[in-house]
Protein backbone atom coordinates (compact mmCIF):
# COMPACT_ATOMS: atom_id res chain seq x y z
CA UNK A 1 0.00 0.00 0.00
CA UNK A 2 1.31 3.56 -0.85
CA UNK A 3 0.06 7.18 -0.51
CA UNK A 4 0.64 9.64 -2.23
CA UNK A 5 2.39 12.06 -0.04
CA UNK A 6 2.47 15.92 -1.16
CA UNK A 7 5.87 18.05 -1.65
CA UNK A 8 6.18 19.75 2.00
CA UNK A 9 6.08 23.29 1.96
CA UNK A 10 4.49 23.19 -1.26
CA UNK A 11 2.20 26.26 -0.18
CA UNK A 12 -0.97 23.99 0.04
CA UNK A 13 -3.30 24.20 3.13
CA UNK A 14 -5.45 21.20 3.95
CA UNK A 15 -9.25 21.94 3.24
CA UNK A 16 -10.43 22.11 6.60
CA UNK A 17 -8.17 24.67 7.82
CA UNK A 18 -8.68 26.83 5.22
CA UNK A 19 -10.76 30.05 7.05
CA UNK A 20 -13.79 31.87 5.20
CA UNK A 21 -13.01 35.42 4.74
CA UNK A 22 -14.79 37.07 7.75
CA UNK A 23 -18.32 38.24 7.30
CA UNK A 24 -17.33 41.72 8.60
CA UNK A 25 -19.19 43.55 11.77
CA UNK A 26 -18.10 43.23 15.56
CA UNK A 27 -20.54 40.63 16.26
CA UNK A 28 -18.03 38.54 18.24
CA UNK A 29 -16.33 41.64 20.16
CA UNK A 30 -20.00 42.66 21.16
CA UNK A 31 -21.21 39.06 22.17
CA UNK A 32 -18.39 38.88 24.32
CA UNK A 33 -18.38 42.49 25.78
CA UNK A 34 -21.93 41.57 26.93
CA UNK A 35 -21.41 38.26 28.48
CA UNK A 36 -19.22 40.39 30.31
CA UNK A 37 -21.62 43.20 30.81
CA UNK A 38 -25.22 41.22 31.90
CA UNK A 39 -23.22 39.07 33.86
CA UNK A 40 -22.41 42.02 36.34
CA UNK A 41 -25.95 43.19 35.99
CA UNK A 42 -27.48 39.11 36.36
CA UNK A 43 -25.77 39.20 40.05
CA UNK A 44 -27.50 41.98 41.01
CA UNK A 45 -30.91 41.21 39.41
CA UNK A 46 -30.85 37.21 41.11
CA UNK A 47 -29.53 38.18 44.70
CA UNK A 48 -32.39 40.82 44.18
CA UNK A 49 -35.11 38.55 43.41
CA UNK A 50 -33.35 35.43 45.71
CA UNK A 51 -33.19 37.88 49.01
CA UNK A 52 -36.99 39.66 48.17
CA UNK A 53 -38.82 36.47 47.71
CA UNK A 54 -37.11 33.75 50.11
CA UNK A 55 -35.78 35.95 52.81
CA UNK A 56 -37.91 39.15 53.32
CA UNK A 57 -40.33 39.35 55.67
CA UNK A 58 -41.70 35.71 56.25
CA UNK A 59 -39.20 34.08 53.33
CA UNK A 60 -40.48 31.63 51.41
CA UNK A 61 -43.35 30.55 53.54
CA UNK A 62 -44.85 33.37 52.05
CA UNK A 63 -44.86 32.60 48.72
CA UNK A 64 -48.20 31.45 46.68
CA UNK A 65 -49.96 32.72 43.98
CA UNK A 66 -51.26 35.84 45.69
CA UNK A 67 -47.24 36.95 46.36
CA UNK A 68 -46.73 36.74 42.65
CA UNK A 69 -49.58 38.68 41.99
CA UNK A 70 -48.34 41.08 44.43
CA UNK A 71 -45.55 41.69 43.18
CA UNK A 72 -46.28 41.89 39.17
CA UNK A 73 -49.26 44.56 40.49
CA UNK A 74 -46.19 47.16 40.43
CA UNK A 75 -44.09 48.04 37.79
CA UNK A 76 -41.07 47.84 39.45
CA UNK A 77 -41.26 43.89 39.59
CA UNK A 78 -42.89 43.96 36.41
CA UNK A 79 -39.23 45.57 34.69
CA UNK A 80 -36.67 43.71 37.42
CA UNK A 81 -38.53 40.11 35.71
CA UNK A 82 -38.65 41.30 32.11
CA UNK A 83 -34.54 42.48 32.50
CA UNK A 84 -33.78 39.38 34.28
CA UNK A 85 -35.94 37.22 32.00
CA UNK A 86 -34.03 38.93 29.25
CA UNK A 87 -30.55 39.15 30.04
CA UNK A 88 -30.67 35.16 31.60
CA UNK A 89 -31.59 33.74 28.53
CA UNK A 90 -29.47 35.94 26.07
CA UNK A 91 -26.30 35.28 28.53
CA UNK A 92 -27.33 31.57 28.98
CA UNK A 93 -27.86 31.34 25.26
CA UNK A 94 -24.72 32.89 23.95
CA UNK A 95 -22.98 30.43 26.56
CA UNK A 96 -24.05 27.55 24.90
CA UNK A 97 -23.78 29.25 21.42
CA UNK A 98 -19.88 29.57 22.60
CA UNK A 99 -20.05 25.72 23.47
CA UNK A 100 -21.26 24.42 20.46
CA UNK A 101 -19.19 26.38 18.54
CA UNK A 102 -16.29 25.02 20.14
CA UNK A 103 -17.33 21.22 20.50
CA UNK A 104 -19.78 20.53 17.26
CA UNK A 105 -17.05 19.35 14.80
CA UNK A 106 -19.19 19.08 11.90
CA UNK A 107 -20.31 22.32 10.08
CA UNK A 108 -24.26 20.62 10.21
CA UNK A 109 -24.29 19.71 13.40
CA UNK A 110 -23.20 22.88 14.90
CA UNK A 111 -26.17 24.46 12.82
CA UNK A 112 -28.79 21.91 13.79
CA UNK A 113 -27.99 22.70 17.78
CA UNK A 114 -27.19 26.02 17.05
CA UNK A 115 -31.00 26.45 15.22
CA UNK A 116 -32.88 24.28 18.17
CA UNK A 117 -31.12 26.57 21.35
CA UNK A 118 -32.48 29.91 18.96
CA UNK A 119 -35.65 28.24 18.77
CA UNK A 120 -36.06 27.66 22.40
CA UNK A 121 -34.26 30.78 23.38
CA UNK A 122 -37.07 32.78 21.36
CA UNK A 123 -40.27 30.72 23.01
CA UNK A 124 -39.04 30.80 26.36
CA UNK A 125 -38.32 35.16 25.95
CA UNK A 126 -41.57 35.39 23.83
CA UNK A 127 -43.84 33.59 26.44
CA UNK A 128 -42.27 34.62 29.60
CA UNK A 129 -42.51 38.29 28.32
CA UNK A 130 -46.01 37.59 27.61
CA UNK A 131 -46.57 36.24 31.29
CA UNK A 132 -45.29 39.07 32.95
CA UNK A 133 -47.22 41.97 30.72
CA UNK A 134 -50.65 40.07 30.73
CA UNK A 135 -50.74 38.73 33.80
CA UNK A 136 -53.87 38.80 35.25
CA UNK A 137 -54.47 37.86 38.88
CA UNK A 138 -58.28 37.22 38.74
CA UNK A 139 -59.12 35.32 35.55
CA UNK A 140 -62.59 35.15 34.94
CA UNK A 141 -64.36 33.25 32.60
CA UNK A 142 -68.30 33.38 31.60
CA UNK A 143 -68.51 36.03 34.56
CA UNK A 144 -67.63 33.49 37.54
CA UNK A 145 -63.76 34.26 38.97
CA UNK A 146 -61.90 30.78 38.40
CA UNK A 147 -61.16 29.77 41.80
CA UNK A 148 -57.74 29.78 43.34
CA UNK A 149 -57.92 33.41 41.42
CA UNK A 150 -56.51 36.77 43.60
CA UNK A 151 -59.46 38.91 43.15
CA UNK A 152 -59.76 42.54 44.94
CA UNK A 153 -62.87 41.83 47.35
CA UNK A 154 -66.09 42.80 46.00
CA UNK B 1 59.61 47.37 22.32
CA UNK B 2 56.66 45.64 23.85
CA UNK B 3 56.83 42.83 26.60
CA UNK B 4 55.02 40.12 25.90
CA UNK B 5 52.36 39.46 28.41
CA UNK B 6 52.72 35.53 29.93
CA UNK B 7 50.10 33.35 28.34
CA UNK B 8 47.94 32.45 30.55
CA UNK B 9 47.92 28.37 30.80
CA UNK B 10 46.01 26.66 28.46
CA UNK B 11 45.56 23.64 30.63
CA UNK B 12 44.82 23.29 34.35
CA UNK B 13 45.34 20.27 35.99
CA UNK B 14 43.28 19.60 39.19
CA UNK B 15 43.99 17.35 41.71
CA UNK B 16 41.79 14.21 42.01
CA UNK B 17 38.55 14.72 43.60
CA UNK B 18 38.32 18.47 42.64
CA UNK B 19 35.95 19.71 39.85
CA UNK B 20 33.24 17.36 38.02
CA UNK B 21 30.18 16.31 38.94
CA UNK B 22 31.13 12.92 39.64
CA UNK B 23 29.02 9.89 38.74
CA UNK B 24 26.17 10.98 36.59
CA UNK B 25 23.20 8.73 37.69
CA UNK B 26 21.58 6.19 34.65
CA UNK B 27 18.28 4.60 34.86
CA UNK B 28 16.18 2.60 32.34
CA UNK B 29 13.05 4.47 30.82
CA UNK B 30 10.74 3.37 28.32
CA UNK B 31 9.75 5.19 25.61
CA UNK B 32 6.32 5.00 24.21
CA UNK B 33 6.19 6.79 21.04
CA UNK B 34 2.95 7.55 18.71
CA UNK B 35 3.95 6.17 15.33
CA UNK B 36 2.29 7.10 11.98
CA UNK B 37 3.20 6.20 9.14
CA UNK B 38 0.99 6.88 5.82
CA UNK B 39 2.67 4.36 3.31
CA UNK B 40 2.40 1.99 5.73
CA UNK B 41 -0.73 1.82 7.42
CA UNK B 42 -3.50 4.09 7.98
CA UNK B 43 -4.11 3.78 11.44
CA UNK B 44 -1.41 5.35 14.25
CA UNK B 45 0.53 2.68 16.13
CA UNK B 46 1.89 3.21 19.85
CA UNK B 47 5.62 1.34 19.52
CA UNK B 48 7.65 0.84 23.03
CA UNK B 49 11.38 1.21 23.13
CA UNK B 50 13.57 0.63 26.38
CA UNK B 51 16.81 2.63 26.79
CA UNK B 52 19.42 3.10 29.34
CA UNK B 53 19.32 6.79 29.32
CA UNK B 54 21.68 9.01 31.99
CA UNK B 55 20.67 12.26 34.51
CA UNK B 56 21.65 14.48 31.92
CA UNK B 57 19.79 13.23 29.33
CA UNK B 58 16.80 15.12 27.55
CA UNK B 59 13.99 13.37 25.84
CA UNK B 60 15.39 14.52 22.84
CA UNK B 61 18.42 12.20 23.38
CA UNK B 62 16.23 9.57 24.46
CA UNK B 63 14.61 9.93 20.73
CA UNK B 64 18.02 10.13 19.21
CA UNK B 65 19.38 6.98 20.90
CA UNK B 66 16.19 5.36 19.52
CA UNK B 67 16.49 6.72 16.10
CA UNK B 68 20.54 6.21 15.97
CA UNK B 69 20.77 2.59 17.89
CA UNK B 70 17.77 0.86 17.31
CA UNK B 71 14.72 1.95 14.85
CA UNK B 72 16.19 4.35 12.06
CA UNK B 73 12.49 4.74 10.94
CA UNK B 74 11.61 6.69 13.80
CA UNK B 75 10.94 10.42 12.37
CA UNK B 76 10.66 13.99 14.26
CA UNK B 77 11.92 17.18 13.83
CA UNK B 78 15.09 19.04 15.43
CA UNK B 79 17.27 21.77 14.56
CA UNK B 80 19.06 23.44 17.61
CA UNK B 81 18.48 20.80 20.40
CA UNK B 82 18.45 23.55 22.56
CA UNK B 83 15.22 25.35 22.79
CA UNK B 84 15.83 28.05 20.47
CA UNK B 85 14.74 26.80 16.90
CA UNK B 86 11.37 25.56 18.10
CA UNK B 87 11.31 22.58 15.82
CA UNK B 88 10.90 19.95 18.32
CA UNK B 89 7.37 20.89 19.77
CA UNK B 90 6.02 17.06 21.40
CA UNK B 91 3.01 15.65 23.47
CA UNK B 92 5.09 14.54 25.97
CA UNK B 93 3.43 12.90 28.71
CA UNK B 94 0.22 14.87 27.74
CA UNK B 95 1.91 17.85 27.96
CA UNK B 96 3.17 20.19 25.14
CA UNK B 97 6.99 20.88 25.40
CA UNK B 98 9.84 21.12 23.67
CA UNK B 99 11.85 17.71 23.79
CA UNK B 100 14.78 19.51 23.99
CA UNK B 101 14.05 21.25 27.32
CA UNK B 102 12.56 18.45 28.89
CA UNK B 103 14.78 16.35 30.92
CA UNK B 104 13.92 12.77 31.38
CA UNK B 105 14.94 12.92 35.22
CA UNK B 106 12.41 15.40 35.46
CA UNK B 107 9.11 12.51 33.88
CA UNK B 108 8.24 9.93 35.94
CA UNK B 109 11.03 7.67 34.61
CA UNK B 110 8.88 4.35 36.71
CA UNK B 111 6.05 4.60 34.20
CA UNK B 112 6.60 4.77 30.15
CA UNK B 113 7.37 8.49 28.78
CA UNK B 114 4.02 8.80 26.48
CA UNK B 115 5.49 10.76 23.22
CA UNK B 116 3.26 11.57 20.57
CA UNK B 117 2.74 14.83 17.56
CA UNK B 118 1.20 17.96 19.05
CA UNK B 119 -2.19 17.79 18.43
CA UNK B 120 -4.63 19.91 16.09
CA UNK B 121 -2.23 19.32 12.99
CA UNK B 122 -2.66 17.00 10.54
CA UNK B 123 0.71 14.79 11.39
CA UNK B 124 3.00 13.52 8.26
CA UNK B 125 4.94 11.28 9.96
CA UNK B 126 5.17 9.78 13.17
CA UNK B 127 6.19 13.18 15.32
CA UNK B 128 6.25 15.29 12.21
CA UNK B 129 2.94 17.59 11.65
CA UNK B 130 2.51 19.92 9.02
CA UNK B 131 2.54 23.20 10.44
CA UNK B 132 1.22 25.13 7.32
CA UNK B 133 -1.98 26.01 8.47
CA UNK B 134 -0.31 27.36 11.54
CA UNK B 135 2.42 29.27 9.41
CA UNK B 136 -0.47 30.59 7.62
CA UNK B 137 -2.53 31.84 10.34
CA UNK B 138 1.15 33.42 11.53
CA UNK B 139 1.64 35.15 8.22
CA UNK B 140 -1.87 36.68 8.06
CA UNK B 141 -1.49 38.89 10.94
CA UNK B 142 1.39 40.93 8.64
CA UNK B 143 5.04 40.00 11.25
CA UNK B 144 6.70 42.58 10.13
CA UNK B 145 8.05 46.53 10.79
CA UNK B 146 5.00 48.46 8.63
CA UNK B 147 5.67 51.86 9.02
CA UNK B 148 4.15 55.38 7.56
CA UNK B 149 5.77 58.26 6.41
CA UNK B 150 9.31 58.40 5.05
CA UNK B 151 11.96 56.06 5.76
CA UNK B 152 14.17 57.80 8.79
CA UNK B 153 18.23 58.06 7.80
CA UNK B 154 18.96 56.91 11.52
CA UNK B 155 18.12 53.70 13.50
CA UNK B 156 14.18 54.00 14.63
CA UNK B 157 14.58 55.25 18.24
CA UNK B 158 12.46 53.99 21.19
CA UNK B 159 12.34 54.23 24.91
CA UNK B 160 13.35 51.87 27.06
CA UNK B 161 9.70 51.74 28.05
CA UNK B 162 8.24 50.85 24.83
CA UNK B 163 10.60 48.70 24.13
CA UNK B 164 9.45 46.97 27.41
CA UNK B 165 5.67 47.36 26.50
CA UNK B 166 6.29 44.13 24.20
CA UNK B 167 8.76 42.73 25.40
CA UNK B 168 7.45 39.18 26.63
CA UNK B 169 6.19 38.67 23.25
CA UNK B 170 9.38 38.87 21.43
CA UNK B 171 10.30 35.73 22.97
CA UNK B 172 8.23 33.36 20.16
CA UNK B 173 9.95 30.95 18.67
CA UNK B 174 7.26 29.46 16.69
CA UNK B 175 7.02 26.04 18.15
CA UNK B 176 3.23 25.59 17.81
CA UNK B 177 3.13 24.27 21.89
CA UNK B 178 1.26 26.80 22.26
CA UNK B 179 -1.34 26.85 19.30
CA UNK B 180 -1.48 22.60 19.38
CA UNK B 181 -2.60 22.87 23.07
CA UNK B 182 -5.52 24.76 22.61
CA UNK B 183 -8.64 23.13 22.90
CA UNK B 184 -10.57 25.77 20.45
CA UNK B 185 -7.98 25.02 18.16
CA UNK B 186 -8.22 21.74 18.44
CA UNK B 187 -12.39 21.40 17.31
CA UNK B 188 -11.56 22.81 13.76
CA UNK B 189 -8.21 24.73 13.44
CA UNK B 190 -10.14 27.37 12.29
CA UNK B 191 -9.12 29.73 15.37
CA UNK B 192 -6.03 32.22 14.78
CA UNK B 193 -4.38 30.14 18.02
CA UNK B 194 -2.17 31.88 20.77
CA UNK B 195 1.11 32.13 18.26
CA UNK B 196 -0.12 34.00 15.66
CA UNK B 197 -2.32 36.71 18.42
CA UNK B 198 1.11 37.01 20.20
CA UNK B 199 3.15 38.10 16.88
CA UNK B 200 0.28 40.37 16.31
CA UNK B 201 0.57 41.64 19.91
CA UNK B 202 4.75 41.98 19.59
CA UNK B 203 4.24 44.71 16.63
CA UNK B 204 0.92 45.99 18.09
CA UNK B 205 2.44 47.89 20.83
CA UNK B 206 5.36 48.06 19.14
CA UNK B 207 5.80 52.19 19.08
CA UNK B 208 8.01 52.07 15.36
CA UNK B 209 4.80 50.64 13.90
CA UNK B 210 1.85 51.71 12.27
CA UNK B 211 -0.14 49.36 11.00
CA UNK B 212 -1.86 47.97 14.87
CA UNK B 213 -5.16 48.88 13.45
CA UNK B 214 -4.77 46.82 10.42
CA UNK B 215 -3.92 43.91 12.80
CA UNK B 216 -6.78 44.74 15.44
CA UNK B 217 -9.26 44.58 12.65
CA UNK B 218 -7.88 40.71 11.27
CA UNK B 219 -7.90 39.10 15.23
CA UNK B 220 -11.46 41.20 15.09
CA UNK B 221 -12.38 38.54 12.92
CA UNK B 222 -14.92 35.87 13.92
CA UNK B 223 -11.88 33.22 14.09
CA UNK B 224 -9.75 35.71 16.27
CA UNK B 225 -9.56 36.94 19.53
CA UNK B 226 -13.16 36.56 21.31
CA UNK B 227 -12.88 32.61 20.71
CA UNK B 228 -10.23 32.46 23.40
CA UNK B 229 -11.73 31.21 26.11
CA UNK B 230 -8.93 31.89 28.86
CA UNK B 231 -8.39 28.17 29.41
CA UNK B 232 -4.59 29.04 29.86
CA UNK B 233 -3.45 25.61 28.34
CA UNK B 234 -1.17 27.98 25.83
CA UNK B 235 0.98 30.02 29.17
CA UNK B 236 1.30 26.68 30.65
CA UNK B 237 2.62 25.12 27.16
CA UNK B 238 4.95 28.16 26.15
CA UNK B 239 8.38 26.48 26.65
CA UNK B 240 9.30 30.55 26.80
CA UNK B 241 7.77 31.68 29.67
CA UNK B 242 5.20 33.72 27.72
CA UNK B 243 2.21 34.83 29.29
CA UNK B 244 0.01 34.32 26.28
CA UNK B 245 -3.29 34.13 28.02
CA UNK B 246 -2.55 37.51 29.40
CA UNK B 247 -1.33 38.94 25.40
CA UNK B 248 -4.42 37.93 24.37
CA UNK B 249 -6.28 39.71 26.67
CA UNK B 250 -4.28 42.85 26.19
CA UNK B 251 -5.51 42.13 22.50
CA UNK B 252 -8.79 42.06 23.27
CA UNK B 253 -8.86 45.60 25.03
CA UNK B 254 -7.17 47.08 22.60
CA UNK B 255 -9.61 46.55 19.61
CA UNK B 256 -12.26 47.09 22.15
CA UNK B 257 -10.63 50.08 23.55
CA UNK B 258 -10.68 51.06 19.73
CA UNK B 259 -14.06 51.06 18.68
CA UNK B 260 -15.99 51.91 21.60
Amino acid sequence: MSATIETPRSGRIAPQYRRSKGNGGSFEMIAWLFMRLSGIVLVVLIFGHLFVNLMVGQGIHAIDFGFVAGKWASPFWQVWDLAMLWLAMLHGSNGVRTIINDYAERNATRMWLKGILYAAAAVIVILGTLVIFTFNPCPVVNGVPLPGGFCPAP
Amino acid sequence: MTTEMAEPASRIDLAPGIGGGGEIPSFDITLRVRRYNPEVSAEPAWDEFSLTMYGTDRVLDALHKVKWEQDGTLSFRRSCAHGVCGSDAMRINGRNRLACKTLLKDLDTSKPIIVEPIKGLPVEKDLIVDMEPFFQSYREIMPFLISKGHEPTKERLQSAEERERFDDTTKCILCAACTSSCPVFWTDGQYFGPAAIVNAHRFIFDSRDDAGDMRLEILNDKEGVWRCRTVFNCTDACPRGIQVTKAISEVKQAILNRKI
